[in-house]
C-alpha cells in the first residue's frame, strides 16, 4: 500500500530526542508521585518508639493545650467520636483511667475528630468525661499521628516517643493500665 | 489487621444509623432545599467521596442539621463553609479552594491544552505537504465504488 | 480438601504461566519453534487449571463453607443459591481469580488461533499476557488467598491462614457476613465481569503492538490481527460502564449516575485511551500515519487498564486508601512501574522501524480531524488523571488533601466533548488526503443548516441555557450527518445496483461494517449527549417532609403521601415503604413506592428510588426519613431528571453499533477455510 513515491523523509531524529526526554519525563514523574503516594499510604500510623507528633488542642472549654506543654508526662491521647459506636465501648474506662491517675502525672487528652460540637458535648456528658477534650480542627492532629479510623489512643511516655498505640476500643480497663506502665516505665 | 480497621470504621459509621427523625417545624426554619443547596457544595468529612446532600449516614444528618441551624442564625453559603473548613480541613469543600498548591489545578489543564495544541500543530505543520491534486470530486456516486474497492482489497489482505 | 485442589490449580497455572513466558522468550532469541510451540501449549494449559480453581471458590460459595475466609465474607444463608455464585467476583481475592481466568481465556483464545502469517509475533504474545497473569496470579497466590481458613488459636483469637497454624483449631462461623447489599443489584452483577472484560481483552492488543515492536515488524499487522479484538474490547468496557452508571442511578439513592469519583475514573480512563486508539488505528491503515502514536496509545491503554484493575475493586465500599494499604499496592505499584517502563524503553529503541508516511494534505483531511479527535481524548484523559492524582498531590505537598469534585471535570471536560461532537458531525464528511475548505463546506451546509433549526426552536421555546442550546445544536449536527451519510450511501447503491433503499441500506452497512457500525454508534453518542444533557443542565430537586395526606410540588409534578408501612423479608431485610401518589399537570398518573432496605446481617441500609420513566423524564423519589409509625411522617428528595431515558436508549444503540462494526465478515470465511487447508497439508 505505501507507494514509494508518496514516502517523505521526516526529521526523525530532532523530533525523537525532544520526544523521548518529554516521554521518559512523564512516565517517571508519575511513577515518582504514586510511588510516594504508595509509601505513604503504607506507612500506618505513628508507630512505637517514634518521636510522637507535635499539636496543640483547643478544648472546648476554650484552653490551648500544646505537646511541648506536656513534656515530661505519660500523655494518652484518645481520638474519639460522637457517631464512632466502638468508642462509647472504652470511654467509661479512659474516664476510670484518668481519675485513677490524674494525680500521678498522667495526661489524658481527647481528640474528637471530625465531629459537631452538640453532639461532642453531648457524648461527653454521657460518659461523664472530664478529661479535656476538644475538636480536631482541620483534621490536623489526626493526620499527624496519621490515624486511619476511631477509635484509636497514643500513649506517649515522658520521652516523648510513642509508648503504645491502641488501635480500635480498650478492651478493659486493665488493658489501659497496661498501656500507661509500660509507658511511665519507658 | 486492617480489615479489623476497616470493619471498625465502617461498624462506627454505620451502626450509628436508625430510622431518623425526619420531622422537622417547617415554619422558621430554612427549608430543606436551602440546606441542600450548601450541602450540595460539600463532601462528608468522614465518607469518601460522598457529596453531603445524600450521604445517608447519621453522622451526615447531624452535619446537614448544623447547616441548618447556621442558615437560621442568618449566614450565608461562604460563611458556612467557612466554618467547615475551619472544622475539617479543605477536603470537605467540593473543589479544591484557589491558593496555594491548589492553584496548579485550575491551571494546568489550559496549559496542557495549550502545550498539546502546540505539539500537534507542529506535528501537523511538519507533516504538511504543498496540496498535490485533489481527488477526483466529491460525487458520493462516485466515491462509493471506489471506497468499496479499497475495502474489498483491504479485506482480501487480511 | 476443595480448597486444597483450588490453590494447587493456581499454583499449577502460575508456574505453566511463568514457563510459558520464558520457553517462549527463550525460543524465539535461540530460534527454537519446538520450545515456541511448548509455551503455547502451557499457555493453553493455564485456563483450564485456574477455571479448577475458580469452580473450587464456587463450589465453596454454594456450599455455605463459612470456615473459608472469603466465603464468610461474601455469602450468608439468606442469599439466593444465583447470587452466591455471582459472589465468586463479590470481594477482592475471588475478582482477583476472576481477573485471573478472563485473562487465561483470551490468551489461550488468541494462541488457538492459526499463526502461519505471524510466526515472529507468537512467542512475545505469549510472553506479555503470560508475564500479565502471572502477576495477577501471584496476587492470589502470595497475598489475597481466597482459600485462607479461619482458625482459632490456643490463645482465643482468631486466625487467617491456608494451613493450619500449630496448636489451632478450625472455626467455622455459623453463618456468613454476606455480598454487601449494594453489589445485589442485577446490574452490579454484570458489572464487574463486563468491565474485567473490556480491561482484559485490551491486553491482546497490547501484546500484539510489543511483539511486534520486538520482532522489528514495520507493517500494520498487529493492527489488522487485533481489530476485531479492540473492537470487542472497547464494547465490553461501554458496557461496563453504562451498566455501573445505571446501577449507580437505581441503587445508589442520589438521583445521578456518574459522579466523577476516582473510582469511575479509573474506569473511564482507559476508555478515554481506548477510543482514541480505535480511531487512530483507521488513520494507520488508510494513510500509513502515525505508528508510534498508536503504539504509544496501546501501551498507555495496558498501562491505564492496570492502574484502573488497581484502583477499583468489587467491594463497593472500599477505600483507596484501604486498598494501597494491602501488600498489593505496592506489587501493583512495582508491576505497572516496569512495564511502562520496559515498553517506553522498547517504543523508543525500535522508533526507526516504525517509519510511517506522515503526511498531511490538508488541514482539514479526514487524517487532520481524526489527529484533532485523538487531541481532544488524550487532554480529557489528562484532565481525568490530574483530577484522580491530585488530591494526593497535595497532601503529599502540603499535608492538606482536597477533593476534586464534579464541578472542576464538568467545567472543563465538557467543552472538549463539546469539541469532540462537533468532529463527530464534520469529519464523516470529510475525505482523505486532499481536502478544502470550499469541498468540506459543499457537503457540510445542506446538514448544517438544517441543524439550525434546532438551537432555533430551543431559543423560540424559551430555552436560556446556552450551553444546552449550544449541545442539543451539535447533536442535531451530528444526527443529520450520520443519517446523511446512510441515505447518500444507501441511495449509491440504489442507484447502481437497482435496489430499494430499505435493502440498500442493510446491505450497505453490512458490506462496510466497521464504518456504519461506527455511524450507528456515534448515533448511540448523539442520543446518550441529549440524555446527559437534559439531566446535568436541567434536573430540579426538592426535599421536604410530609405527614400522611400533604404533598410536595416540583415543576408541574405533585406528590402525594399516603402512607408508610414497614415489614420484614424472608432475606434478611428489614424495609420501610412508603406510597406516593404522583400527579403530573393535575392528572393522576401513577403510584411510586420509595423504600428503604435494612440488611439485618451486614447491618447496613440501602435506599431505593421510587421512579416513574418516560422517554420525557425521570421522577425520582427518594424515602429519606421517617417518624415513628405512629406519626406517620416522613421526609422525602425529589428529583425530576428530564431526557435521562436518552442516555440509556442511547446505550443500546451504542452498543448495537459496535456489534455491527466487530461481526465477523462472511466474505474471510472461505478465505480462512482455504488457509486451513493450505496450512493442514503442508503439514503445520
Amino acid at each position: 500500500m505505501p507507494d514509494p513515491g508518496d514516502l517523505v523523509p521526516a526529521p526523525q531524529p530532532r523530533i525523537r530526542r525532544w520526544v523521548t526526554l518529554l516521554v521518559w519525563g512523564a512516565v517517571l514523574a508519575l511513577l515518582v508521585l504514586v510511588g510516594f503516594g504508595q509509601v505513604r499510604a503504607q506507612q500506618g500510623p505513628v508507630g512505637i518508639g517514634s518521636r510522637a507528633p507535635e499539636f496543640t488542642l483547643s478544648t472546648f472549654d476554650g484552653r490551648q493545650i500544646s505537646s511541648s506543654e506536656l513534656e515530661g508526662q505519660v500523655v494518652v491521647v484518645n481520638f474519639w467520636a460522637s457517631w464512632c459506636k466502638p468508642c462509647e465501648q472504652e470511654a467509661r474506662e479512659l474516664e476510670l483511667a484518668y481519675q485513677m491517675y490524674k494525680d500521678q502525672g498522667v495526661a489524658f487528652l481527647g481528640v474528637d475528630y471530625v465531629d459537631i460540637e452538640k453532639e461532642a458535648l453531648a457524648y461527653l456528658e454521657r460518659f461523664e468525661i472530664s478529661y479535656p477534650n476538644g475538636p480536631d480542627l482541620g483534621t490536623r492532629i489526626s493526620q499527624a499521628f496519621r490515624t486511619q479510623g476511631v477509635p484509636e489512643t497514643f500513649v506517649i511516655g515522658p520521652d516523648g516517643r510513642v509508648a503504645a498505640v491502641q488501635i480500635g476500643p480498650y478492651e478493659s480497663l486493665e488493658a489501659i493500665v497496661a498501656h500507661i506502665e509500660l509507658a511511665r516505665g519507658s | 489487621m486492617r480489615q479489623t480497621l476497616a470493619a471498625l470504621l465502617l461498624a462506627g459509621l454505620l451502626a450509628a444509623v436508625a430510622p431518623p427523625a425526619g420531622v422537622v417545624a417547617q415554619a422558621e426554619q430554612p427549608t430543606d432545599d436551602e440546606v441542600n443547596a450548601i450541602a450540595k457544595g460539600l463532601y462528608c468529612p468522614v465518607c469518601e467521596n460522598v457529596p453531603l446532600d445524600v450521604c445517608p449516614t447519621l453522622a451526615c444528618k447531624q452535619w446537614r442539621d448544623t447547616i441548618r441551624e447556621k442558615l437560621a442564625l442568618g449566614w450565608d453559603q461562604a460563611q458556612i463553609e467557612q466554618y467547615f473548613v475551619e472544622q475539617y480541613g479543605d477536603r470537605v469543600l467540593a473543589a479544591p479552594p484557589a491558593r496555594g498548591l491548589n492553584w496548579a489545578v485550575y491551571l494546568i489543564p489550559p496549559a496542557v491544552f495549550l502545550l498539546g495544541g502546540a505539539v500537534l500543530v507542529g506535528a501537523m505543520r511538519a507533516w504538511r505537504r504543498p496540496p498535490a491534486v485533489s481527488r477526483v470530486g466529491q460525487d458520493p456516486a462516485a466515491e462509493d465504488p471506489y471506497l468499496e474497492r479499497l475495502e474489498d482489497e483491504l479485506r482480501a489482505r487480511g | 480438601m476443595i480448597e486444597e485442589i483450588g490453590y494447587s490449580a493456581l499454583v499449577l497455572a502460575f508456574g505453566m504461566a511463568l514457563y510459558g513466558a520464558g520457553a517462549a522468550a527463550f525460543g524465539a532469541k535461540r530460534e527454537r519453534p519446538e520450545l515456541v510451540e511448548s509455551a503455547r501449549r502451557a499457555m493453553l494449559l493455564s485456563w483450564p487449571l485456574i477455571s479448577v480453581a475458580a469452580l473450587a471458590i464456587i463450589a465453596l460459595l454454594v456450599s455455605g463453607r463459612y470456615d473459608v475466609e472469603y466465603v464468610a465474607k461474601v455469602t450468608s444463608s439468606t442469599m439466593p443459591p444465583y447470587l452466591k455464585v455471582t459472589a465468586l467476583w463479590g470481594g477482592q481475592e475471588g475478582s482477583l481469580v476472576f481477573w485471573s481466568w478472563l485473562m487465561a481465556a483470551f490468551a489461550s483464545a488468541a494462541g488457538l488461533r492459526r499463526w502461519d502469517r505471524d510466526r515472529d509475533l507468537l512467542p512475545w504474545v505469549i510472553v506479555v499476557t503470560m508475564i500479565t497473569l502471572a502477576f495477577f496470579l501471584s496476587l492470589v497466590i502470595f497475598v489475597e488467598n481466597p482459600f485462607r481458613r479461619l482458625w482459632l488459636d490456643p490463645v482465643g483469637n482468631t486466625v487467617t491462614a491456608f494451613l493450619r497454624p500449630a496448636g489451632a483449631r478450625p472455626l467455622i462461623p455459623a453463618d456468613g457476613q454476606g455480598l454487601n447489599p449494594l453489589l445485589r443489584h442485577p446490574g452490579m452483577i454484570i458489572h464487574p465481569p463486563m468491565l474485567y472484560l473490556g480491561f482484559v481483552s485490551f491486553v491482546i492488543p497490547y501484546a500484539f503492538a510489543i511483539a511486534a515492536l520486538v520482532a522489528r515488524r514495520t507493517d500494520d499487522r498487529w493492527i489488522r490481527v487485533t481489530r476485531r479484538w479492540t473492537l470487542v474490547a472497547w464494547l465490553f468496557l461501554s458496557l461496563g460502564l453504562l451498566l455501573g452508571g445505571r446501577w449507580a442511578y437505581d441503587v445508589l439513592g442520589w438521583g445521578g449516575y456518574w459522579g466523577w469519583d476516582p473510582v469511575e475514573i479509573a474506569a473511564f480512563m482507559p476508555f478515554l485511551s481506548g477510543t482514541a486508539f480505535l480511531h487512530s488505528v483507521m488513520v494507520q491503515e488508510k494513510k500509513g500515519m502515525l505508528k508510534h502514536w498508536n503504539v504509544l496509545l496501546i501501551i498507555l491503554t495496558y498501562v491505564l487498564v492496570i492502574f484502573g484493575t488497581f484502583l477499583t475493586r468489587s467491594g463497593v465500599l472500599s477505600s483507596v486508601h484501604a486498598f494501597a494499604q494491602s501488600a498489593i499496592g505496592p506489587m501493583f505499584f512495582a508491576f505497572i512501574g516496569i512495564t511502562s517502563i520496559v515498553s517506553v524503553r522498547l517504543l523508543l529503541d525500535r522508533w526507526g522501524t516504525l517509519r510511517g508516511e506522515n503526511q498531511l494534505n490538508s488541514l482539514i483531511s479526514r487524517e487532520s480531524l481524526f489527529l484533532l479527535n485523538n487531541f481532544l481524548f488524550i487532554i480529557i484523559l489528562a484532565v481525568c488523571f490530574l483530577g484522580v492524582i491530585f488530591p494526593l498531590v497535595s497532601e503529599l505537598f502540603t499535608g492538606q488533601t482536597v477533593t476534586v469534585g464534579p464541578e472542576w471535570y464538568e467545567r472543563i471536560t465538557g467543552p472538549l466533548f463539546a469539541g469532540l461532537l462537533l468532529l463527530m458531525g464534520v469529519a464523516p464528511l470529510s475525505a482523505y488526503g486532499s481536502s478544502s475548505w470550499r469541498l468540506l463546506g459543499r457537503q457540510l451546509w445542506v446538514p448544517g443548516s438544517v441543524s439550525l433549526l434546532v438551537p432555533a426552536g430551543l431559543l423560540l421555546a424559551g430555552v436560556g441555557n446556552w450551553a444546552a442550546v449550544l449541545g442539543f445544536w451539535l447533536a442535531g449536527l451530528v444526527a443529520l450527518v450520520t443519517l446523511y451519510e446512510f441515505w447518500r450511501g444507501a441511495l449509491a447503491r440504489h442507484r447502481r445496483h437497482g435496489e430499494s433503499m430499505p435493502v440498500a441500506l442493510v446491505r450497505l452497512a453490512g458490506r462496510n461494517r466497521r464504518r456504519y457500525g461506527g455511524y450507528i454508534i456515534h448515533l448511540g453518542v448523539v442520543l446518550m449527549a441529549t440524555g446527559i444533557i437534559g439531566i446535568e443542565l436541567f434536573q430540579t430537586e426538592t426535599q421536604g417532609t410530609l405527614a400522611r395526606g400533604e404533598q410536595l410540588n416540583l415543576g408541574s409534578h405533585v406528590l402525594v403521601f399516603q402512607g408508610l408501612t414497614q415489614f420484614n423479608t424472608p432475606d434478611g431485610r428489614e424495609v420501610s415503604r412508603a406510597e406516593l401518589s404522583v400527579y403530573k399537570d393535575g392528572r393522576l398518573v401513577g403510584q411510586l413506592f420509595p423504600r428503604q432496605d435494612f440488611y439485618i446481617a451486614a447491618n447496613q441500609p440501602m435506599t431505593i428510588p421510587g421512579v416513574r420513566s418516560t422517554l420525557e423524564e425521570d421522577l425520582y423519589v427518594l424515602l429519606v426519613g421517617w417518624e415513628p409509625i405512629a406519626q406517620q411522617g416522613a421526609t422525602f428528595k425529589v428529583f425530576h431528571n428530564p431526557l435521562v431515558n436518552f442516555v440509556w436508549l442511547g446505550g443500546f444503540v451504542f452498543i448495537l453499533g459496535t456489534l455491527v462494526a466487530a461481526w465477523p465478515d462472511r466474505e474471510t470465511a472461505p478465505l480462512r477455510r482455504s488457509v486451513q487447508a493450505a496450512a493442514w497439508v503442508s503439514g503445520d
